[in-house]
């Protein structure tokens, strides 16, 4: 179970009290109304799924109430930021290496054990 | 001219645990969910006669009359003698959102030597004296409910919940003073 | 004495308090502090079960939790009953039951044993290999017969009447394992003055120390020192020390799960004491100090009854005072075993000999075994054992050839070397790293806060082992804020040094040999099956397991693992880091399922929610339906009424005079600030600010994707306050769907919100009669048509208290929803039950709410809608206003898919045969008669009869729907094909008049 800090709280709290809430830093847009298809299918449907550095949204739901944004390492879990909503993606590059973006297949990971 | 209505609490006449945790129904009080902004905390803290804190898991007292913080803009004020929350609250004339839950919350009250142990047997939260003095409030989980932990005395804690999920919250809590008080 | 294999002056144990427990129907007596294995052995019983494949006999094999073999089923009554408890772990209570298991008919005489006449069929892959053909056969034949024949120990019937605790738990330092490492890491923490929790799986703490008797830590033997150290520790106000304490799994960021053994132990527990209690601890940081375990030596039928490792047996001289036989041998590639060999021999057993594969064992342990007088036979194998029930004779060979050797023994010792216990680093998600030197695999790079010291970090000797454990615990302390305390400082002295150690199997049991050389004793896998795993084409290490089941059992592999892992390297030519490990899961042990669920049963299983008016609803004969936590009326039958009978009478009364309806769970929230309105024109797809304050309006809810997520009435109480209600099951969703828009999208609105479900009681009251039921208990409200008209709201006082008072409706009928502070609801409700039971209304439940709605043609989304309809599907296009220029779901809502032709549209269903009821769910086709698979247009939403139509009514979600009103469709049923005519929603009072009489 995750440890989870709560930049409003400003301690660490267990994940029972947290709620994953998706992607960060996807803004609604503000003439959502007019948009193409294209750019709604970018805004709503597509997700990257990254191995490694993740930025994405947290509720402490029974805690505080407030959202809020995670740099979280979907391999280990880990932790990187936790931050206010509405503050901009911080820049990791110094504490996390560059997020692989190689795609692991079945091919990739057991091509030698066929 | 209709037979006035009486009042039935969700917890009346609940009370177990062990003799390390006693686990008891508190009393109605009024209660007020209380929302405004940082810049609205002098006035609304000179209308109701105490210092609305503003640093987490803290909360201020005045007699029977208690504020706790449960976000930056989300106070739950509690007046043990029944004072009309709403009405002091609206003299302020700024900018918040009173709404009363007098009824919506109930609250569990658990006291002794083991009645952090007690709670503790539910919720993941930690009630260490270094983290959770006196005072101290969170809201948090306790089983599979929500619910306000309120620190009122060394060994003193108010569990607010939901009314319907009093009768849970009292159970697990007097199983787990029992378990405590072994 | 209890048993003839205790010996007098040996163990710790006292003779005087005994206790008498069954083996098998079979009274043995035992001391306090036994394990049943120790008992078992001290009674001279070394046969306590059967391999699981083979049905070989089979003993007693380790003295911890690693073991294999003797697996047994422990009851004290009927009820509490439990399979497959490890006898080298279990503690004997007086009155104890005890049988052995995977036996038939008796442990002695098995006729299950003809599997192993059969070996030869039953190698490795042999079910994937044989049940394969006729594919038919799996599910008559083989899967009945092997599901049969599989498992271990048969579980219990009866309900589980012991009960269990859980404890969340937060320290500063975690010490897992209470051995010297463990005790001098919790020490120099402790002393820091951090929150330190020590845990140990044994009732004693001391971990090795139990056996190994050459150890004295600051002068004192070391069990006795531990004892010491462990009631200091306790005495700590930081400190808790917690044994019979297993930590089964290491989680996510320093979460530890233990798992303490309360009563299993005792003889009469109390019973308010929890069987097992669960501790979930959050640490700072970890210390590992969970030791190493001792490996067996692989050779020819290395799995007879009286052949144990050497450890185990001094266990049970040095600690239970008991000899595990009279004629010992010992074989081992290691020094350790020497030791086992030298307490024994002082003990009085005889030592028949000491066979070691390696041809140098260490200098010091083989010149104190001469000067024993005991006989070494460096470079020497054992390859054969034999005797039926335990084992009798060793056959030995020299290394590389030479004549065979019997030796006439009873019991044989063995030891391959060590291997630490890193399950639990590994669970932490850390990389083993393999040390050649040693052979062993080790923590290498940290995932978590944690350290390993002593035996599970490959560190030998004890004084480094000391000063090791001395420095983590000081370290990991200091790391958490804490810098009290005086250094502590220990000093251990031992016997001996040990060196050595192998992995695979040993002389005579080679890829050349076809022995039964046993690696997983409990899924009975031998040194040659992973050979054959191999050629079969198995390369990668979870492949062999898998193929195998080596290390598959609830033993996890302990023993076997690396044993199986360096014969498959030695079989593929590759260095054993390069054939690397099989994964560490948790729990390192078994859990029980009541430890994992410990308070959630019975009433505390799930919340159950009851509304204020619950008590008379009870009292009045209401059933009652789940619906979420919340325990709802569903209908109050009378004496003799059948529930269609009960529904049908409430609907009736319902729209002749009135009813009364417990609304409380629908979901509301306060929105307040002066941006509210603008706030839910973004949330809603209607408009609110054109809504005056005291009037209501329907509004839905839809998702950016522009599917309906919620609906409900909305009343505006002020300028900047509204009322806003949603469905029973939707209410916490809408609530974190509007905090998420709000605080993330909309964060420049002054507006807030504030959950006010529970707050309210609501009471509907619905029909002709309505108002003439609450008049006379309203103040302050005008209430009349002209004043109070449909979908209005007013506050007020009802019976003397607060009321904000709605005129709604969700039956058609002219209604009001009495909203009032929940403590007073049921107080309210009885006002206006005698008043309504005076007038000749009905309470009524969920079912009739249902069907009067359907009648009206008023959806309940999530049931009439999947996530997939929107709100021109559900003919609510009136409700979506075309003047916004945003709303959640504006976009959505123009996507290609959401506006072409052919969706599927909400209808209403009238079946030909007025009498007959559709079931939701049914499927509806144009053509009943078209060839399979028919192409299928939507499916049946809601069905009820109506009493008020006379027929049956139903909505279905049907392609094209609203263009296909007046055609008639078919519901095919297994017995029947339904014929139905596709007509609009309404089926009652289709201009609304009724609303606003």
């Amino acid at each position: 179970m995750l440890l989870i800090y709560c930049p409003y709280c400003e301690e660490e709290r267990s994940e029972l009290e947290f709620r994953h809430g998706g992607d960060a830093h996807i803004a609604r847009p503000t003439n959502i109304a007019d948009i193409t298809d294209e750019e709604f299918a970018e805004f709503f449907f597509l997700r990257d799924n990254p191995k490694g550095l993740i930025f994405e949204r947290w509720r402490h739901i029974h805690g505080c109430g407030r959202f809020f944004n995670a740099a979280r390492d979907t391999v280990s879990d880990k932790f990187y930021a936790s931050y206010k909503a509405g503050e901009p993606k911080p820049d990791l590059s110094a504490v996390h290496p560059a997020t692989e973006k190689t795609v692991e297949t079945y091919e990739a990971t057991e091509g030698t054990a066929k | 001219m209709a037979e006035q209505a009486l009042r039935k609490a969700p917890l009346g006449g609940f009370h177990g645990g062990s003799a390390a945790a006693h686990v008891t129904a508190a009393g109605p009080a009024s209660r007020l969910s209380l929302r405004a902004g940082t810049d609205a905390v002098t006035a609304l803290s000179k209308a109701l006669g105490l210092d609305l804190p503003t640093k987490p898991k803290t909360s201020a007292s005045s007699d029977a009359r208690h504020a706790l913080w449960l976000g930056p803009d989300e106070w739950l004020l509690i007046d043990e003698n029944g004072a009309d929350l709403a009405a002091l609250a609206a003299k302020a004339d700024v900018l918040h959102s009173a709404v009363d839950v007098s009824h919506r919350n109930t609250a569990v009250l658990v006291a002794g030597t083991k009645a952090a142990a007690a709670i503790a047997s539910a919720s993941p939260h930690d009630l260490s004296p270094s983290v959770f003095p006196v005072g101290a409030c969170a809201r948090t989980v306790l089983g599979k409910i929500e619910v306000v932990i309120f620190r009122t005395g060394e060994q003193d804690y108010r569990v607010e919940c939901w009314r319907s999920f009093a009768p849970y919250a009292f159970g697990l809590l007097a199983e787990g003073a029992e378990d405590a008080g072994l | 004495m209890s048993g003839a294999n205790r010996i007098a002056g040996q163990g710790r144990l006292t003779p005087a308090r005994t206790a008498r427990f069954t083996f098998d129907g079979k009274s043995y007596e035992a001391l306090e502090g036994d394990t049943v294995a120790s008992a078992l052995l001290a009674n001279g019983v070394h046969l306590v079960g059967r391999s699981f494949k083979y049905h070989r006999p089979r003993g007693i094999v380790s003295a911890g939790p690693e073991e294999p073999n003797a697996l047994i089923d422990v009851a004290r009554d009927a009820a509490r009953r439990q399979p497959n408890v490890r006898a080298t772990v279990q503690e004997v209570f007086d009155g104890m039951k005890v049988t052995s298991q995977n036996r038939w008919p008796s442990l002695t005489f098995d006729v299950g044993g003809l599997n192993n006449l059969m070996s030869p069929f039953f190698a490795a892959g042999f079910y994937y290999k044989t049940f394969m053909w006729p594919k038919a056969a799996w599910e008559k034949v083989y899967e009945p017969v092997i599901r049969r024949a599989a498992g271990l120990g048969t579980a219990p019937t009866e309900e589980d009447p012991d009960h269990y605790a859980n404890r969340y738990a937060t320290c500063d330092v975690l010490v897992v394992g209470a051995g010297v490492a463990g005790l001098s890491a919790a020490l120099a923490a402790a002393a820091t003055g951090a929150r330190v929790i020590l845990c140990d799986e044994q009732p004693e703490v001391g971990g090795a120390l139990h056996y190994d008797r050459s150890v004295t830590v600051d002068g004192k033997e070391g069990f006795v020192w531990a004892q010491e150290a462990a009631a200091k520790l306790a005495a700590m106000e930081n400190v808790t020390v917690l044994s019979r304490t297993t930590a089964f799994g290491y989680y996510n960021h320093n979460f530890v799960g233990l798992v303490e053994r309360v009563t299993d132990h005792v003889a009469r527990p109390d019973r308010k004491a929890p069987r097992e209690r669960l501790w979930q601890v959050r640490a700072k940081r970890v210390i590992l100090a969970t030791g190493a375990i001792e490996r067996h030596m692989v050779f020819g039928n290395n799995d007879r009854p009286g052949i144990m490792l050497a450890s185990a047996a001094r266990t049970y001289l040095n600690h239970f005072g008991v000899a595990v036989g009279k004629k010992v041998a010992i074989y081992t590639a290691n020094d350790s075993a020497y030791e086992a060999a030298f307490d024994l021999k002082r003990a009085g057993v005889q030592i028949a000999a000491i066979i070691d594969s390696r041809s140098k064992p260490g200098d010091a342990v083989l010149n104190e075994a001469r000067s024993h007088g005991i006989e070494v036979l460096p470079g020497h194998s054992v390859v054969d054992t034999k005797g039926h029930r335990r084992v009798s004779s060793i056959t030995v060979v020299r290394n590389g050839g030479g004549g065979k050797r019997s030796i006439a023994v009873d019991a044989l010792l063995t030891s391959a070397g060590w291997t630490p216990s890193v399950h639990l680093f590994s669970q932490s998600r850390g990389k083993v790293a393999y040390n050649a030197e040693t052979g062993q695999f080790l923590p290498g790079t940290y995932a978590q806060d944690c350290l390993s010291v002593g035996a599970c970090n490959g560190t030998n000797g004890l004084q480094a082992t000391i000063e090791e454990a001395l420095a983590a615990g000081e370290l990991m302390a200091r790391a958490t804020g804490n810098d009290g305390g005086e250094k502590v400082e220990l000093r251990g002295e031992n016997a001996f040094e040990w060196t050595g150690g192998m992995a695979g199997a040993a002389e005579g049991a080679g890829a050349d040999t076809n022995v039964k050389a046993f690696i997983d004793f409990q899924n009975d896998v031998c040194a040659k099956d992973i050979r054959l795993a191999v050629r079969e084409g198995m390369h990668s290490i979870e492949h062999i397991k898998r193929f195998t089941t080596n290390g598959m059992a609830t033993d996890q592999g302990k023993l076997s693992n690396l044993h199986g892992l360096a014969i498959a390297a030695e079989t593929l030519g590759r260095e054993i880091p390069k054939v690397g490990l099989t994964t560490f899961r948790a729990p390192y042990t078994p859990v029980t399922f009541g430890t994992i669920i410990n308070h959630s049963r019975g009433d505390l299983f799930d919340p159950a929610r009851k509304t204020p008016m619950h008590a008379w609803e009870e009292a009045h004969g209401a059933l009652f339906e789940d619906v979420g936590n919340w325990k709802r009326a569903w209908y109050y039958p009378r004496a003799g009424e059948t529930m269609q009978e009960a529904v049908d009478r409430e609907c009736r009364t319902v729209r002749a005079v009135a009813g009364v309806f417990d609304a409380s769970t629908l979901g509301k929230i306060e929105v307040v600030g002066p941006d509210a309105a603008e706030f839910l024109n973004l949330m809603y797809t209607n408009a609110w600010d054109t809504l005056k304050p005291g009037r209501c309006r329907y509004g839905i809810m839809l998702r950016e994707d522009g599917f309906v997520y919620d609906d409900g009435v909305v009343g505006r109480i002020a300028e900047d306050r509204f009322h806003v209600t949603t469905t029973t099951g939707g209410a916490p969703r809408v609530m974190n769907h509007m905090e998420d828009y709000l605080q993330t999208e909309f964060p420049h609105l002054k507006v807030w919100l504030t959950s006010t479900t529970e707050q309210w009681a609501v009471i509907a009251v619905q029909g002709p009669k309505a108002r003439e039921i609450i008049a006379p208990l309203v103040e302050g409200i005008d209430i009349s048509n002209e004043a109070f008209p449909h979908m209005s709201v007013r506050e007020g006082k009802i019976c003397g208290v607060p009321t904000r008072l709605f005129r709604m409706s969700f039956t058609g009928e002219a209604g009001y929803e009495v909203n009032v502070p929940a403590d007073y609801g049921q107080a309210v409700w009885e006002a206006i039950w005698a008043r309504a039971e005076t007038l000749g209304a009905c309470a009524y439940g969920t079912e009739t709410m249902h069907v009067l709605r359907a009648e009206k043609g008023y959806i309940i989304v999530g049931q009439d809608t999947d996530g997939t309809v929107t709100p021109f599907d559900a003919g609510l296009a009136w409700a979506v206003s075309k003047k916004k220029t945003d709303f959640v779901g504006i976009r959505g809502l123009k996507r290609p898919d959401l506006v072409k032709e052919g969706r599927k549209q909400l209808v209403g269903l009238r079946t030909k045969d007025p009498k007959l009821v559709l079931e939701e769910g049914a499927q509806i086709v144009a053509d009943p008669n078209q060839p399979m698979p028919m192409k299928m247009l939507g499916h049946v939403t809601s069905a009820y009869w109506s009493e008020n139509c006379g027929h049956s009514i139903a909505f279905a979600l049907v392609e094209g729907g609203h263009s296909r009103t007046g055609q008639t469709l078919y519901v095919p049923m297994p017995d029947r094909t339904v014929a139905v005519e596709v007509t609009d929603m309404v089926f009652i009072d289709k201009e609304g008049a009724r609303l606003n009489g």
